[in-house]
């Protein structure tokens, strides 16, 4: 049986210069919180300056159901077992 | 084979091209990281130390070649020159091996980048000064990064121990030559321009100490000597193969021949 | 495309048995939402065969990503001047990080990163095949920021409207970063076109070689690709194989002529159309490399192996230590 040696998962959190919040902006593996956040800051925050990055255990986060109050879909779980992604509408997306 | 430039001509010019060479040499060592790192994160990780060390010599080189004043350009100085010319410090010439010898090379040069760059921000020469100011925020990083994972390996597994303490042990010969202040160095110290390599020592070693304490690992004993010296243009047999690679194209089609990259 | 279609004829049938399953009353809001052009969500209803489709291409595109560092990574060290070097390196960096995101887009859906990695490595996943084509000068470092990365843009475009919204955002955070890549790479052909006989040469020679595999990218013609309309009627794809395909090659043909190489005789500006015809391509050289002929697969593939064995100790010492840690944070509670 081979061990796993794939990091556990992290979701990311940026606040831009000029935001006024941090936004949820991916994952990244990493063996531990301090790698978690230099991991980030190599892959998200790239081509920008002044950021400040949150980073949490994927395992960690307890999110709302999204279809809570819709009887036609969704099973609610307790415990995210997928990246919970809170974007109303990408404003980017809606200029395309 | 002599080297070309005697190293009593223009002290500041063959400093300069020391600070160029080790980032050259060490930004070159790290793209040859590029795709084969241990995880895709660590592939970006390669390459920003590669990006910011290449960036420096970009900036060192291109100051070298004002200094020597014959209108050669930083290309040129990278890409021209034979080893006998080059004056990088021995230990970041080493080849990376496996991650643990890469780590040791990276954490002892880092902390001795860092007590460099940071005398040099006090330096009379502005260029200097200006260059060190940006480059110390980019070689904070480097130390953390090298000192956190030589703390990860050391204490990881038996493994990891164990290949990060062969790569101290066997690059701690080359420690010595970081802290060898030449006399014309310890002249340009003397006018302002640099602190000399032999009064960064003991920070130096502070620090590391520290590291290598929380890494459980052991501080290699005593070192030989080695034979020759950057300054004459002495290196080990790495740095050829090393240039043979990163000066081929140019070699082969040069812009002095009308080619154009 | 990165993302294109590649299995073969048995592969597509055996799939789509899966997918005649009893309509679900949940399908038919499903369609509704993407017809109303709604983003679903890693914790929405979607029907299994859009969530397998889905992990299918997103983890394809990914591996497509990272297996395409090889061929540049490889050139790297011997780029021809510091500023090339430097861009490379950045390039080489992008890519990483464009596989990174779509890894991890893709594991919303429930695959995990190592998982998709082990199907890579085994053989049983797919990757761009234009990446089992050698890069045998400098001159492909450069054909192929142009050809393959302006291919890649072609693709990805459409996609940020796709109708899964991690991986929409995905594409839209690759395309940002995505215009530097195929600029650095004419602008390195455009260079050494002014310079000597032989580096024009070059130039003439890895166009020649690089053309036609990189219109290959964009997948089977149409007619042979009969399972398009599900993922068009899904959002997954937005336009068809030929489409895109003659989208590029009619963006392509006056780059090249400004850079001042041949083309290939079948090329001809059709005057009724107002497109670029090319003629028929070589599909049974396109159906052998995704077989896993050609000169460099079995070489990209060891090297990915290579690396991740190499590298076993290292994340496990990683691994060791954070536990560590954390024991140390319990024990002292």
């Amino acid at each position: 049986m081979s061990k796993t040696t794939d990091w556990d998962l992290y979701e990311v959190f940026v606040r831009s210069k000029r935001g006024l919040s941090h936004k949820h902006v991916g994952s990244v593996h990493a063996a531990d919180g301090r790698m978690a956040i230099e991991n980030a800051r190599d892959l998200y925050t790239r081509r920008s300056e002044g950021e400040s990055v949150w980073v949490i255990p994927a395992k960690q986060i307890i999110a709302s159901d999204p279809a809570e109050g819709d009887a036609l879909f969704g099973p609610a779980a307790d415990k995210v077992y997928r990246h919970p992604t809170f974007y109303d509408i990408p404003d980017e997306v809606g200029k395309m | 084979m002599n080297a070309v430039y005697k190293t009593e001509d223009n002290p500041l010019f063959q400093y300069v091209l020391g600070l160029g060479d080790d980032a050259l040499v060490l930004g070159q060592r790290w793209c040859e990281w590029l795709s084969k790192g241990p995880n895709l994160e660590l592939d970006i990780a390669s390459s920003n130390l590669a990006l910011d060390l290449l960036g420096q010599a970009e900036l060192f080189l291109g100051y070298a070649a004002e200094l020597e004043g014959s209108g050669r350009s930083a290309d040129d100085l990278a890409y021209l020159r034979d080893a006998h010319d080059f004056r990088n410090h021995w230990l970041v010439e080493q080849p990376n091996d496996d991650w643990g010898v890469t780590i040791a090379r990276m954490a002892m040069f880092s902390l001795y980048h860092y007590h460099r760059l940071e005398g040099l921000t006090r330096s009379n020469d502005k260029f200097l000064s200006d260059v060190a100011t940006k480059a110390l925020k980019e070689v904070a990083y480097h130390r953390r990064f090298a000192s956190e994972w030589t703390i990860r390996l050391g204490q990881g597994t038996k493994e990891s121990h164990g290949r990060v303490q062969k790569g101290f042990n066997d690059l701690w010969r080359f420690v010595p030559e970081l802290f060898e202040t030449i006399d014309a160095e310890q002249k340009l110290a003397d006018d302002g321009a640099i602190v000399a390599s032999g009064d960064l020592r003991f920070a130096w070693e502070h620090d590391l100490d520290q590291v290598l304490e929380q890494a459980s690992l052991v501080k290699p004993e005593g070192t030989g000597r080695l034979i020759g010296s950057r300054h004459n243009g002495h290196h080990s047999e790495h740095l050829g193969l090393l240039l043979c690679e990163l000066q081929y194209l140019q070699r082969a089609y040069p812009t002095s021949a009308g080619a154009h990259w | 495309m990165y993302t294109t279609d590649l299995r073969t004829a048995e592969e597509k049938a055996k799939d789509a048995k899966l997918k005649v399953p009893t309509k679900e009353e949940g399908e038919e809001a499903f369609q509704a939402r993407i017809d109303a052009d709604e983003y679903i969500e890693p914790k929405d209803y979607m029907p299994d065969a859009y969530r397998k489709t889905l992990v299918r291409q997103m983890s394809q595109h990914a591996h497509s990503e990272i297996v395409g560092m090889l061929p540049e990574g490889g050139w790297v060290t011997r780029a021809p001047s510091l500023k090339r070097k430097i861009i490379l390196t950045a390039k080489v960096q992008d890519e990483a990080g464009h596989g990174l995101y779509l890894y991890s887009a893709a594991e919303t859906l429930g695959t995990s990163r190592e998982e998709m990695l082990n199907q890579l490595h085994s053989g049983k996943a797919k990757y761009s095949t234009i990446f089992n084509y050698p890069t045998t000068s400098w001159a492909d470092v450069c054909t192929i920021g142009w050809l393959v990365d302006g291919a890649a843009i072609t693709n990805q475009i459409p996609l940020c409207r796709c109708s899964y919204g991690p991986y929409a955002r995905a594409m839209i955070k690759v395309c940002k970063e995505e215009s530097f890549h195929q600029r650095q790479g004419y602008d390195g052909l455009l260079e050494m076109m002014k310079g000597t006989d032989a580096q024009k040469r070059m130039v003439q020679d890895s166009f020649d070689r690089w053309f036609w595999p990189s219109l290959m990218m964009f997948g089977p013609p149409d007619s042979d690709s009969a399972h398009s309309s599900q993922n068009m009627a899904w959002k997954i794809k937005r336009f068809s194989n030929d489409e895109l395909r003659q989208r590029f090659v009619d963006a392509t043909i006056p780059q090249a002529e400004f850079l001042g190489i041949k083309l290939p005789e079948q090329v001809k500006w059709n005057e009724e159309t107002k497109h670029y015809a090319f003629g028929e391509l070589d599909w049974d050289e396109f159906w052998a490399v995704v077989k896993g002929d050609g000169a460099c697969a079995s070489n990209r593939m060891d090297a990915r192996r290579k690396a991740i064995a190499d590298g076993k100790w290292v994340r496990e010492a990683a691994t060791a230590y954070a536990e560590k840690q954390r024991a140390a944070v319990r024990a002292a509670e």
